[in-house]
């Protein structure tokens, strides 16, 4: 929560200093607040339902007690994936919210902004395709430590990762290596997509009607998230070829 | 005195050979620590091109805008500097490792052995800091050089770069006895953690370590004026400032005074609080 607080502050400070991030891109201070709302709810949604359960799935595959998992009658992706929930990281999301509602009702006093009965179902369809993807980011992260024996870096490697994914897509669509990671957090692990999504749908940052390249975008988040769950499934059980259960 | 020499040198070998365990990890693990970096030079880049209002996206040059007094090119170099200084002033489970011998007796040892609590801990610090710059060098070698280009300004005067290196190592003290004291503090609380994670809070906002200190704000009230009484912008933000030349002539040197001064007041405060808590320690755990 106070990480939270936080990197609402350090925006806060940027804001004194610009009007904008990204020359154009409509992402202005109310607009950004919406984007990182939006960032807090996946995130909470993650560190709620997976985050405990990837870290004890390290631990079960560095104990052998992996074992037992996978000797159950029942998916063992399913079984590891969800035995535990973390209600601890719950309140960041309903954070989240507030700040969205908050700088959404700023925002509509300052121009216009189209709501429908759809914006909010959309909205929330989109924060799941968000959690599905970074759910599958999640396991193949977990998935290595078969292969490492043990991934004390889990927290580490989550925390670099997503840290691609805090940001409007715009700051990225630059040059050599700015358009290299785009590429990679578009279509290769769509992380970026995901978080840029929802908060579109809500912020509009160029305004209404959407672009068309925002409608292909919100198509192949659809897409994306299909795509990244497969190959998080592929992953895990590749991964668990590898296992030679530990200490039994 | 021989005697006590032998014991410290015995304790920082086995301290560096502790750190050695694990040398590939640890690698990937400093490079890894410039990611976030990468993405900050893209968020100040987009931030810039408003600020100096010019589309730089293809062009090939760099914004000219400035925050205050921060040019594009500056505030790159001030993140990568912070991590240099990070890498002298964080201590990592430094108070909660205190505050659990504290809680689980293990202090105890302290009392009966002739070995000073205080000065085994810098010991194995310091063994583990020098490991670490020894095989982190490599990847930050990579990393500056890839990155020459947003030092505007060049290599520093080498009065400046003279103080840019005494502060760093104050910076480990000052770091490693703030601390020290907060981990003390367990012998009254047991329980520190919420201490440290207010401490911890304060060292990203007030250190420096989010953003130039510069940035913040005036007014409601003046936070920029608050952070110069307090010690923490000596762990992040004063070493990079003295580097680009942003803190220069008898500032400078003034601000190596009081780094000195609060490097000694968080020694003389941790001894009196070390001799205050084991008077009223009393021993829990086996």
């Amino acid at each position: 929560m106070a990480w939270a607080v936080m990197n609402w502050g350090l925006f806060k400070i940027i804001y004194r200093h610009t009007g904008e991030i990204g020359l154009d891109s409509g992402w202005h201070e109310h607009e950004f607040f919406i984007f990182l709302g939006t960032i807090w709810i996946i995130n909470s949604l993650i560190q709620t339902l997976f985050m405990a359960n990837a870290a004890e799935f390290s631990e079960l595959i560095r104990t052998g007690n992996l074992d037992f998992a996978l000797l159950k009658p029942i998916d063992t992706q399913f079984l590891i994936s969800f035995p535990r929930i973390n209600w601890s990281q719950l309140p960041n999301g309903i954070l989240g919210g507030m700040l969205i509602a908050h700088s959404l009702r700023e925002l509509m006093q300052e121009r216009e902004i189209y709501f429908s009965v759809f914006s909010i179902p959309a909205f929330l369809f989109f924060i799941g395709c968000g959690a599905v993807v970074m759910y599958s980011v999640m396991i193949c992260l977990a998935s290595t430590s078969i292969w490492f024996g043990r991934n004390q870096n889990l927290y580490n490697f989550w925390f670099y990762i997503t840290n691609f994914y805090r940001y409007p897509m715009e700051i990225y669509q630059r040059s050599g290596v700015g358009m290299a990671l785009w590429g990679t957090f578009t279509f290769v692990v769509p992380i970026l997509v995901v978080s840029n999504i929802p908060a579109r749908i809500l912020a509009q940052p160029l305004g209404t009607p959407w672009k068309s390249w925002e409608w292909g975008l919100a198509a192949y988040a659809i897409i994306g998230s299909l795509w990244s769950l497969m190959a998080s499934r592929w992953v895990f059980k590749q991964a668990l070829k590898s296992y030679r259960s530990a200490s039994s | 005195m021989l005697e006590s020499a032998v014991i410290w040198w015995t304790f920082f070998k086995i301290s560096i050979n502790e750190r050695l365990i694990y040398r590939a990890d640890f690698m990937l693990g400093t490079l890894m620590r410039f990611l976030p970096t990468l993405t900050q030079i893209f968020l100040w880049w987009a931030i810039y091109d408003v600020i100096s209002n010019t589309d730089t996206t293809n062009s090939g040059t760099r914004p000219d805008g400035n925050i205050a007094g921060y040019k594009y090119g500056d505030m790159v170099a001030y993140y990568l500097l912070v991590i240099i200084s990070r890498a002298f002033s964080s201590m990592p489970g430094l108070t909660g490792g205190i505050a659990n011998q504290i809680r689980n007796g293990e202090v105890k040892k302290f009392l009966i052995q002739p070995v000073d609590m205080q000065g085994c801990l810098l010991i194995q610090r310091l063994a583990h800091k020098l490991v670490y710059y020894l095989i982190a060098t490599l990847p930050f070698a990579l990393v500056f050089f890839l990155c020459r280009d947003f030092f505007i300004e060049g290599w520093p005067p080498p009065n400046a770069l003279a103080v840019f290196f005494a502060s760093l190592i104050l910076s480990f003290l000052l770091g490693f006895y703030l601390e020290c004291c907060i981990g003390l503090i367990g012998f009254w609380f047991l329980e520190v953690t919420s201490l440290t994670f207010i401490y911890m809070l304060m060292n990203f906002l007030l250190s420096g370590h989010m953003f130039p200190l510069e940035l913040l704000p005036a007014e409601p009230f003046n936070i920029r004026q608050l952070v110069e009484y307090l010690p923490f912008k000596y762990l992040a933000y004063f070493p990079a400032a003295v580097f680009l030349g942003k803190i220069e002539g008898p500032e400078m040197y003034r601000g190596l005074l009081a780094e000195i001064g609060w490097v000694v007041f968080f020694i003389v405060l941790s001894r009196i609080l070390w001799h205050r808590g084991i008077k009223r320690y009393s021993g829990y755990g086996g």
